[in-house]
């Protein structure tokens, strides 16, 4: 296992473990940016309370993996989340998208079914994810993916509880359901890769390959689909792949919002 | 057995005279409990109130939930906003049992809210333009509702003083998470420090009136008199607004910032804080939604209402699958 020290040491090495890490932080940071969106929308109140608990705990996550970036000689990490352009992110494309039509402070016809796939799809393509990370060949990383896990259990189960609900309710909630899980599909191969430097994060023992995590997230899904009266549709990256920087106008918009603030003085203390 | 017996046969009276005894005795009121239904309205009024205001002033900090300026930041307003929305919650649960006899429900609540028959506190009308208003809101609004809340908490009423010390505890946190936010841009640059003279120019009117008036010839009605003779709270208004005052003109000075009325001073003789009166009309126009933002926010929650009943509906008995 490597140190903070013996990574930097070797360029490569290095090169390929800020790539892993700019992923996984820039997954979280969007997605928990893209929830914090719904705080005071959620459809009770009972469920504000614990999304709004979910995204805190991963914008947690992002907060720990830019560090590590830090500790790595990348920049400071608020500089990292804040101030790097669309084209300089890594992040899956389906976790920039909108929460739907409408702006968080006017009219938001946010849609909840979009919400529970997205997030129970990317709660599952997290967890396997985690579960290779504790067994990192970086030792930081292997320590963040231990405390990680911990709260992801929550997480899991709370989005698998809403997804098997709402796909078997009565009512309309099946066919928004359906629809959400073809909107997710199409973009949710963005998600499952590691990008361009997916076989060198494996070769490097950072974290095992990708066509492994991509199998064990189908056979999870495939546990919950079985007795549902829903398909997966095949997995695909519809709007471009994130991990070589390629992305919508929706990432846009968002580092326009989360970074209004932080831009008005970037050297200042706030 | 034969004590309930007994208990029912008294009369009104008599039970009422026994309610009055046990809470001047200090003893606590519980959701079972017979009570007079002046009692049960008056806490029906004031904790859902209690409770909307909660969830209505997550609004005016959910526009800085997504903007604030660092990874710290976020986390700490993200998890300060939950907060509110949780009291809210726990609010809303206790406003439940007290309604429960006559039959309704939160739907009717939100209803009321949506209807504008139930008021929300007058402060989340406001607009907070900056990010110096996410400070202020943390540091003064939840510092006046510290005071305010501790003075409730040996309410006569059980449900309602336990949920109060959960709250309270909270409160302290989000007043230090909003001092924080402000001593960072006191101490920033002449941009940052103007964020705050701003927000608190802004606020500083609406601080007077969250107390409420001093007393009912001020606006028509105050509930102030029946809460304190039914022990739900201790002090007047205009007690707390001094206490507000007492504690938080010195620390507003101290940072070299300014309050917003030349009129403002200490009377010894009489301890209490000389201040302009807030334009009480202004007030009780706000709190009847029709203050600077009081549309937007209630657009924006009777939207999300609508926009998620397909989820309710589902979750509802009626809708869940087998």
């Amino acid at each position: 296992m490597k140190s903070v020290q013996e990574a930097q040491a070797d360029p490569k090495y290095k090169a390929t473990l800020t790539e892993l890490l700019y992923q996984l932080a820039d997954d979280d940071f969007i997605i928990a940016f893209r929830g914090s969106e719904w705080l005071g929308l959620a459809p009770h109140i009972e469920e504000d309370v614990a999304f709004s608990s979910i995204n805190q705990d991963t914008m947690g996550h992002a907060a720990i993996y830019y560090q590590l970036l830090e500790d790595l000689g990348e920049g400071d990490a608020d500089a990292l989340a804040h101030g790097r352009e669309a084209s300089q992110r890594k992040n899956a494309v389906l976790l920039e998208e909108v929460n739907g039509p409408g702006h968080y402070l006017k009219k938001p016809l946010y849609d909840w079914a979009f919400a529970v796939v997205r997030n129970y799809f990317y709660a599952q393509a997290k967890k396997i994810r985690i579960d290779s990370l504790k067994n990192s060949s970086y030792r930081p990383l292997a320590d963040a993916a231990v405390k990680i896990n911990m709260e992801l259990y929550y997480h899991l189960l709370h989005w698998k509880t809403w997804f098997t609900q709402l796909a078997t309710a009565k009512g309309e909630a099946p066919e928004r359901m359906k629809h959400a899980v073809e909107k997710v599909s199409a973009d949710m191969g963005g998600v499952l890769t590691l990008g361009p430097k997916g076989e060198e994060m494996a070769a490097f023992g950072l974290i095992e390959p990708e066509e492994v995590l991509t199998r064990r997230w189908h056979t999870e899904m495939e546990k919950v689909f079985e007795s549902l009266p829903l398909s997966l549709p095949p997995v695909q990256s519809k709007h471009g792949n994130g991990r070589e920087g390629v992305h919508t106008e929706d990432l846009n918009s968002a580092l326009t919002t989360l970074g209004e603030v932080y831009r008005q003085n970037p050297v200042a203390s706030w | 057995m034969s004590t309930t017996l007994s208990y029912d046969r008294l009369s009104e009276e008599e039970k009422y005279t026994q309610f009055m005894e046990r809470i001047e005795r200090g003893e606590k009121i519980e959701a079972d409990d017979w009570m007079p239904d002046d009692y049960r309205m008056t806490l029906i009024k004031l904790i859902s109130m209690h409770g909307i205001s909660e969830i209505m002033g997550a609004l005016p900090e959910k526009e800085w939930v997504p903007k604030a300026p660092s990874l710290r930041r976020k986390l700490g307003i993200m998890a300060k906003v939950q907060d509110e929305m949780g009291h809210g919650q726990l609010l809303l649960r206790v406003a439940e049992d007290l309604m429960k006899p006559l039959g309704k429900t939160r739907e009717e609540i939100m209803q009321d809210l949506f209807r504008g028959d139930l008021k929300f506190h007058n402060v989340f009308h406001m607009p907070a333009p900056t990010w110096g208003d996410a400070g202020l809101i943390g540091w003064l609004v939840d510092g006046a509702a510290i005071i305010t809340q501790t003075n409730m908490l040996k309410a006569s009423y059980g449900p309602y003083a336990r949920a109060l010390k959960r709250i309270c505890a909270e409160e302290v946190f989000h007043a230090q998470h909003g001092e924080a936010i402000i001593m960072a841009l006191a101490e920033g640059t002449e941009e940052q420090r103007s964020l705050i003279q701003d927000a608190i120019d802004r606020w500083w009117e609406s601080l007077l009136m969250f107390f409420g008036p001093a007393s009912s010839n001020t606006t028509g009605t105050s509930k102030q008199d029946t809460t304190i003779k039914y022990r739900i709270r201790t002090k007047t208004n205009e007690e707390l607004r001094q206490a507000f005052l007492d504690k938080y003109i010195p620390r507003v000075l101290s940072l070299g910032l300014t309050i917003p009325d030349e009129t403002l001073h200490y009377n010894k003789e009489k301890e209490q804080w000389v201040y302009r009166q807030p334009d009480w009309n202004k007030f009780k126009d706000i709190v009847r939604n029709n203050g600077p933002k009081s549309k937007d926010r209630l657009d924006l929650r009777i939207t999300a209402y609508e926009n998620n009943a397909w989820v309710r509906e589902a979750l509802s008995p009626a809708g869940a699958g087998v």
